[in-house]
């Protein structure tokens, strides 16, 4: 126990001092290196636009209410369309994550050393990339529209539902999959009867995760041009309509708050 | 002797007798369960169908799909290389720093979160600062701070600092409320202040799940930080978006290979450092 000497009485010190000079030398290290990034920050900072900042903050405030009410009889199909972007993405996402999280988990990969590397970088290449980037690609390559959205939710996707996938599939109970076994089942009936039912739960609970999540993207996927609700949002933006602009962040705003309402009930029913 | 109104082991036994056995469904109602497949089906048929997918622009565009794929096996790094490394180190700078301020903002609010530490007043106005950053998502915070704030990091700082505070406060005021009770109050009964009750009492009991969370959000930020380039708040996303528009994709193949070998770099730092943490 580091104790220090003060007075002819010994107190308890919470390091020793080797301890407090290396954390010191640590926190040192620390601090300079953030200096000199807010250095770089502040350096290319125009900052009499900050000073400015909340003249300008009122300013948008008192342009964006009151919310332009009736502008919502335009915002029904863009709704549509994100719910179909996010949902349509999820399952065209868990098709393609089910067979990757097969190859991928320890337990049923046919080969270690060969396809298990290929499933996981299937997986840290699709969960890297944002889902905008995906959709920037999508319409460069498939032009802009909600298909190129779907795709890219459904891409972004894969990673995320595969990675936790196979790691429902790793923790699986090894004596159900054995007593299948032992009564002579062939493999694809020792992953149905098996390994499946083990982890059903764990997949529809992966499921309405992900599409909660994934209606959080979709709403702002149209600033690139992939459909949605975000089209509406980036041309009110263009022709500085802030009251459509308010509007549309609360309906965006509504929309987030109801996809996790959802997705907490059908994951509170299901576990 | 048996319970008439339930069958016995027997009869119930003789019942399913002869029978082949059938998995057991996911939904035990029947009714629930055909009521929620054909909703879904329907849904589904609607969906589907109000796609608009123009099949000659998509097969017209498979020649450039493929010319993006094969740029990923000769990704240029040199005709834009001060761009690219411009752009990444302003990606970095944002992350370390909006990490930094996040976390240190999200300290105090955490604590203020957990009920068994903060009052009631407290609680509720952490909780709603907690709520209003977890619903907005970044990319629309950086749009309204470049509006205000003019392009440049500044704003896509601001917004991932933002953006952390809810993140971290909300998952460390779990961790701090289901703390070990009987520590902080050995703590407490000698005579601590509550600040020395804080720093001796709670902070050792959830510093590990703090330093583990924190990576994790450096690596979220980082991923972040990569998109917010493309509403102008600074980062390597304007970089990327020049690239797509121009149809440079052996740029953009190296921009995207940089990112996903820092992210799978970063992925496993964190899992070293937390696995030693906890």
């Amino acid at each position: 126990m580091p104790v220090s000497e003060r007075e002819g009485q010994t107190l308890w010190k919470r390091r020793s001092g080797r301890e407090s000079l290396f954390h010191w030398i640590l926190w040192l290290i620390g601090i300079t290196i953030f200096a000199l990034c807010w250095q770089r920050i502040s350096a290319v900072t125009t900052w009499y636009f900050v000073w400015d900042a909340p003249t300008i903050a009122g300013d948008i405030w008192s342009r964006a209410t009151p919310p332009k009410w009736e502008y919502i009889t335009q915002l029904g199909r863009p709704i549509w369309d994100t719910l179909n972007i996010a949902t349509l993405g999820t399952i065209i996402a868990l098709i393609l994550a089910v067979p990757v999280a097969f190859l991928a988990a320890r337990n049923t990969t046919p080969s270690v050393l060969l396809i298990r590397p290929i499933a996981l970088l299937i997986i840290v290449a699709t969960r890297s990339i944002n889902a905008l980037i995906w959709a920037l690609l999508l319409i460069a390559i498939i032009g802009p529209g909600v298909f190129a959205g779907v795709v890219a939710i459904a891409i972004r996707s894969i990673g995320f539902c595969a990675k936790l996938l196979y790691e429902a599939i790793e923790e699986i109970d090894e004596s159900q999959v054995e007593a299948i076994t032992a009564t002579g089942a062939s493999r694809w009936q020792v992953m149905a009867y098996g390994i499946v039912p083990q982890i059903l739960p764990a997949l529809a609970g992966i499921a309405v995760f992900r599409w909660d999540i994934n209606i959080r993207e979709s709403t702002v996927l149209g600033l690139v041009g992939a459909g949605g609700i975000g089209l509406q949002l980036s041309s009110s933006l263009n022709v500085l309509a802030w009251p459509q602009v308010s509007l549309i962040l609360l309906v965006i705003l509504a929309a987030v708050v109801i996809s996790e309402w959802v997705s907490a009930k059908v994951r509170g029913a299901i576990i | 002797m048996s319970n008439p109104t339930s069958p016995s082991p027997d009869t119930e036994l003789s019942t399913l007798l002869g029978k082949p056995w059938r998995k057991p469904p996911f939904i035990k109602r029947a009714g629930l369960r055909w009521m929620l497949i054909l909703g879904f089906a329907a849904y589904l048929i609607a969906a589907v169908l109000t796609i608009e997918v123009n099949w000659s622009r998509v097969y017209d565009g498979l020649e450039r799909g493929k010319q993006f794929v094969l740029a990923f096996a000769s990704p240029d790094f040199t005709t834009r290389s001060s761009d690219i490394w411009g752009g990444m180190l302003e990606s970095i700078i944002m992350t370390v720093v909006a990490s930094v301020v996040g976390i240190a903002i999200s300290i105090p609010i955490a604590l203020g979160a957990a009920r068994n530490i903060a009052p009631l007043p407290v609680y509720v106005i952490c909780r709603a600062i907690i709520a209003i950053s977890r619903s907005l998502q970044e990319i629309i915070v950086a749009i309204l701070l470049v509006a205000i704030f003019g392009f440049g990091p500044l704003a896509g700082f601001l917004t991932l600092s933002f953006a952390t505070i809810g993140f971290l406060s909300k998952l460390l005021a779990e961790d701090i409320e289901s703390m070990d009770k009987v520590q902080s109050e050995a703590v407490r009964a000698s005579g601590a202040r509550w600040l020395q009750w804080i720093n001796y009492g709670v902070q050792p009991q959830v510093m590990p799940r703090l330093i583990g969370l924190a990576i994790y959000r450096i690596d979220i930020n980082f991923r972040e930080s990569a998109i917010l380039g493309l509403v102008g708040a600074g980062g390597i996303g304007a970089t990327l978006n020049t690239a797509f528009d121009r149809y440079e994709y052996d740029t953009a193949a190296a921009i995207l290979l940089i990112i996903i070998v820092i992210v799978m770099a970063m992925e496993y730092l964190s899992g070293v450092i937390r696995a030693r943490v906890q």
